[in-house]
């Protein structure tokens, strides 16, 4: 009974308890020799999915139909625009910083702006937007492949006390989240615009600007991703976002967020960031192809789908 | 023709009970409706007259009793409908995105094979024809393209026509919602014309008149149970409102003389210059009266619009709501109920935009108490609560804010009557505090509390009423005046 | 005459096909030919028959995001298997449009959102592409190459069969019973339900059809390019989307037109070939599309504001 309510409360118990099975496994499957540097590339991997994860749980949050598909376009822009503007300066690392958060205020805003004056719904909104978005990208890269400044590149790719420098920014990204979600008003009121924005409005939220709020925080935290993970894989390229639109989705949905919005957890995103991983790493190991990677990890997402969503149906 | 002893049973319903949570819809309720006759079915708001319906036509699996169609014992919506049995229902349910003729379709599984458009056409002209006689609708066109009254007529329509075999039984759930006097006349006139050529109907509707003049029997409901069950003839207006529970409490509150000092608090041009102007001022309990749907939620959606922004954060609120439709505007059901009652007053309860637990939880205890909300824990999920409770915290979550002026809309609906008398006690010593209440109500028994009363009628107010002259006779005149004209 | 919504509905997409044109013969006069318009509208007739699974789906208020991988997947499958095995190839679709009426079914079930359940089912699909062709290869059956390089007279053959498709969807959903009970439990499917009839049934052959359309997509798709990869069609997700919103349909209400959807998959289409006109670097192609995709929103919502405001007079 009470166990069965802390299940049902904690709906990224799921994505941990699969996460540290799927470790184990592969673990057990080298001989214990991988465990270290797996656990580095999972933890990794996983801050990069975790940071554009974030973003886009707070607007699944909002509600059915909030879905932000201009993410990998942002984070490509991102990456693309601050390099350049650093030209592998030590000394522009934070002016590159503030122009890729800019980048993703402005798509943030530009993406709220056709939802709210075009009517259209967000989806077909914010894809309209990413393909403004990647032509402006495709333009400003030019195929060139600038280099990160050295000391940028060296943080991105370290770690302290064994734990990689990417995962623990997106620590940090992620307990400044929780606390948004938790503590914070603003938390309440997006997660009472995902139950019912009309309810909402009438309880005396401010929908509109609460919705473009987190628009724009969902495009920042991407453009931050970009600017990192073009830091870390040694320049921008024009697809390097492209995995993260299915990726930033599944990895909400796996954490225990509820699709239909107004219910969302933090944890869940590491689980299932890191569940992602490593769900691909088991399967190198195993010596699976590609193939038959993409169909487990597609029958895994819908097979935590139908567990979570059932349990949750509470109508 | 038949003769009334043998009349065959359409539907019969026995001592059916239905439970949602913990409000019992149904508890033990019978209805038997025979070949050749036309039952009224009169009771409040959340009597639960929706739920035998549903239970009738086969949407509803009753928890206990006994559902037999012409004496079977079968189930389901598909069986209902093969046993003859078919329903109008209060909330439009036609396929907007579809033509009527489409709609017909949909309606009429029969409709099979070649040329299944032209002959629905015909089945529904003919049909309209017969019970609005005159009317000027085009079955081309899409129902979205139709006008409210107009997608009534054709629910009715398609519901009456039968292509291989008349419907036995229709049900109507307030057909004439929509419809003006003259409309509504022709389909009472019908559905006398349908019962004498030996089908029946249910006929369910506020408009007592109605009930009165086109049923044969009348059967009242009241808390889930069938409470009377005679011959039409043997009520009238005043022993069916005495039936359905509504005794005119001697109860009379002292109504404020209104003294209107100052500038209103809140007011509101006539729209388009027609009819009254509205004015609220302080510490004043205003009625919005009126037939149901004739645009005073719209005013209260206008006047609270008005004054929140969607934008921006309000630093201090001075008007709050209370829906009436919970679960449309009301309620947020993921939320514990705390949380819901908590929402709307944040900004008093937190610091640096974080929210205090603390000051949240003390909140909380004290409307508990306050408003006494039938719950061992304030942060048990909202929806443990029952209709009646789940009203009260919206009250509080309004109540509990700094708002000066307080917006209701029907909030009542459903709720049972000790809720109500408890509520009424809240609502009467904060207005004594200073707060200004704009009521829209459609219980007679509420606009009658209220010092001042706006009636509307077509969107507009038409008459605005003071103290003593708030009365139900009144209320109807002006609801009425130009409808029974028209 | 008083227009109908649904021909209101109908206008905005054929005028900016029409005015498209216009432009691109105004451009370039030699495009105004047989061959001209055959290589114009080419690729068409794949995205056609994308855009019409997608409306399928939409037409029941929901959403396949996995409509490029399974096209993808079609197209592989078409290449290999239905080259070398037709039995096995014709055995495989079938068991892919009966995995599309499962999905409808488990879709409406389990209240879960199609968006989720069809990203998984992309991962799946994909997959299954790699599988079956691990790298870019494949012939097209020659009867598949056949149909789609015909040589009609008078007309191109994507004209003709982008026609042909619009008239044969034209039919199926908006004519026939079948296309009235879609739409209808798109509209409103508590009152389809309580007419008796299985929303579940229903749903489970919209789904199934949807596939029977994604799959003549890969066909075709393969007929044209004569090969396949496991990414031939990932854009198709998206593009049919587009098509179908730019076509006058819309995400809920079971709002859709076929010959909208055909006719917005020939606008997304021709832009491609209009902008290349347009001498616009292929740098700002994609955002050009983003751009004409935004104005012919713009252009549908000053219509239904305008239809609004003569209504309420």
């Amino acid at each position: 009974m009470t166990i069965q309510k802390f299940i049902t409360e904690k709906p990224w118990i799921w994505s941990f308890s699969a996460t540290i099975t799927v470790w184990i496994i592969t673990v057990l499957f080298t001989g214990g020799a991988s465990s270290f540097g797996l656990s580095q590339a999972a933890l990794t991997f996983a801050a990069f999915s975790v940071i554009v994860g974030i973003g886009q749980m707070f607007v699944i949050t909002l509600g059915p139909g909030n879905v932000d598909l201009s993410v990998p376009a942002t984070m490509t822009l991102s990456g693309t625009l601050a390099l350049k503007l650093m030209d592998v300066q030590d000394g522009m690392i934070i002016v590159g910083l503030l122009a890729s958060i800019g980048v993703g205020l402005v798509i943030g805003l530009g993406n709220y702006i056709l939802i709210k004056l075009l009517r259209i719904p967000p989806i077909i909104a914010t894809l309209s937007m990413s393909f403004i978005v990647q032509s402006v990208a495709i333009w400003s890269n030019r195929g060139l492949r600038i280099k990160p400044p050295e000391t940028l590149a060296s943080f991105t790719t370290s770690g302290l006390f064994g734990i990689p420098n990417i995962a623990l920014v997106a620590l940090v990204l992620s307990a400044i989240a929780w606390v948004l979600l938790e503590k914070s008003i603003y938390g309440r009121w997006i997660s009472a615009i995902g139950q019912s924005r009309f309810a909402a409005r009438m309880a005396g939220i401010p929908v509109d600007g609460t919705r473009l709020v987190t628009y724009m925080l969902c495009a920042v935290l991407a453009s931050v991703c970009g600017y990192l993970l073009a830091s870390f894989s040694g320049g921008a390229a024009l697809n390097m976002g492209s995995e993260y639109l299915l990726m930033s989705i599944a990895v909400v949905v796996i954490g225990g967020t509820a699709v239909a919005g107004g219910n969302s957890n933090i944890p869940g995103i590491w689980g299932a960031s890191l569940f992602m991983f490593l769900v691909v790493s088991m399967l190198n190991t195993y010596g699976f192809g590609a193939g038959i990677r993409l169909m487990l990890t597609g029958f895994i997402i819908i097979a935590v789908i139908l567990l979570a969503g059932g349990k949750r149906s509470s109508r | 023709m038949t003769d009334p002893l043998k009349r065959e049973e359409v539907v019969a319903a026995r001592a059916i009970k239905v439970t949602f949570g913990a409000v019992k819809a149904l508890d033990g309720a019978d209805l038997v409706i025979h070949s050749g006759e036309c039952v009224g079915l009169v009771g409040h708001n959340g009597a639960g007259k929706s739920t035998i319906v549903n239970v009738i036509n086969g949407g509803l699996e009753p928890h206990d009793g006994t559902l037999t169609y012409g004496g079977q014992a079968v189930h389901g919506i598909s069986a209902a409908r093969t046993n003859g049995v078919r329903c109008v229902f209060q909330e439009l349910s036609l396929c907007p995105n579809l033509t009527v003729n489409e709609n017909v379709r949909i309606m009429h599984a029969e409709l099979k094979g070649w040329n299944w458009r032209a002959r629905a056409g015909e089945l529904v002209v003919a049909q309209l024809q017969k019970i609005f006689p005159g009317h000027a609708i085009d079955c081309d066109s899409t129902v979205d393209d139709l006008s409210i009254a107009e997608r009534q007529m054709v629910e009715i329509a398609i519901s009456f026509a039968g292509l291989n075999q008349r419907p036995k039984l229709v049900i109507l759930d307030e057909p004439t919602s929509s419809l003006d006097a003259g409309l509504a006349a022709q389909l009472m006139a019908y559905i006398r014309t349908f019962i004498g050529d030996g089908g029946s109907v249910l006929l369910i509707s506020h408009i007592l008149g109605e009930i009165l003049s086109t049923s044969d029997r009348i059967v009242v409901m009241k808390d889930g149970r069938v409470v009377a069950d005679r011959a039409a003839k043997e009520f009238n207006t005043h022993s069916l409102v005495e039936a359905m529970g509504n005794v005119v409490r001697e109860q009379e509150f002292s109504r404020k003389t209104t003294e209107q000092t100052g500038s209103p608090v809140l007011s509101m041009p006539p729209p388009r210059g027609h009819g009254i102007a509205f004015k609220a001022y302080r510490g004043e309990m205003i009625g919005l009266a009126g037939l149901g749907g004739h645009g005073q939620t719209d005013a209260l959606l206008d006047l609270y619009l008005e004054h929140n922004s969607n934008w921006w954060p309000t630093r201090k609120r001075d008007i709050a709501f209370v829906a009436g439709d919970r679960s449309l505007n009301g309620t947020f059901p993921l939320w514990s109920i705390l949380k819901n009652l908590s929402i709307a007053s944040l900004s008093q309860l937190s610091s640096r935009k974080i929210v205090d637990r603390a000051r949240e939880d003390a909140l909380g205890a004290g409307w508990k108490q306050r408003i006494e909300i039938r719950t061992p824990d304030i942060a048990n999920r909202i929806l443990s609560l029952s209709g009646g409770n789940q009203q009260k915290v919206l009250f509080a979550r309004a109540l509990a804010t700094t708002a000066s002026t307080v917006l209701m809309d029907d909030p009542m609906r459903g709720v049972d009557i000790g809720t109500k008398q408890e509520v009424y006690e809240i609502l009467r010593s904060e207005a004594a505090k200073g707060r200004t209440f704009i009521w829209y109500s459609t219980e007679m028994d509420e606009i009658r509390l209220c010092d001042r009363v706006y009636v509307f009628r077509e969107g507009v107010i038409v008459a605005e009423l003071v103290g003593d002259e708030i009365s139900e006779k009144n209320v109807l005149a002006a609801s009425f005046s130009e409808g029974e004209a028209a | 005459m008083k227009l109908s919504s649904g021909t209101i509905r109908l206008i905005i997409p054929a005028a900016s096909l029409a005015l498209l044109l216009a432009a691109v013969f105004y451009m370039q006069p030699r495009a105004m030919s047989y061959t001209g318009l055959n290589l114009l509208f080419n690729l068409a007739v794949p995205i056609a028959l994308a855009t019409i699974a997608q409306m399928l789906i939409m037409s029941v208020n929901d959403l396949d995001l996995s409509m490029g991988t399974f096209v993808s997947f079609c197209a592989c499958v078409a290449a290999t298997v239905l080259q070398t095995s037709p039995l096995l190839g014709v055995l495989i679709f079938i068991g892919a449009i009966a995995a599309y009426a499962g999905m409808g079914v488990l879709i409406h079930v389990r209240e879960l959102p199609s968006i989720v359940v069809t990203l998984g089912m992309s991962f799946v699909w994909g997959g299954l592409a790699v599988l079956i062709l691990p790298s870019p290869g494949g012939t097209a059956p020659s009867w598949a190459r056949a149909i789609m390089t015909a040589k009609p007279p008078l007309v191109p053959m994507a004209i003709v069969a982008s026609i042909l498709i619009a008239a044969v969807t034209h039919y199926i959903v908006m004519r026939s019973s079948f296309g009235v009970l879609m739409r209808g439990t798109g509209g409103n499917d508590r009152s389809v339900e309580r007419a008796g009839w299985s929303v579940i049934g229903i749903r489970a052959a919209t789904y199934a059809l949807a596939g029977l359309f994604a799959i003549l997509a890969g066909i075709a798709l393969v007929g044209l390019a004569t090969s396949a990869d496991a990414n031939i069609a990932l854009r198709y997700t998206l593009l049919s989307i587009a098509g179908v919103i730019l076509g006058g349909g819309e995400f809920v209400g079971g709002k859709v037109s076929p010959i909208g959807a055909v006719i917005g998959a020939l606008t997304l289409t021709l832009a491609g070939s209009f902008l290349s006109f347009m001498r616009i670097s292929p740098d700002w192609q994609i955002g050009a599309q983003g751009a004409i995709l935004i104005v012919v929103l713009a252009l549908r919502l000053a219509l239904n504001r305008l239809e609004k405001r003569e209504k309420h007079q």
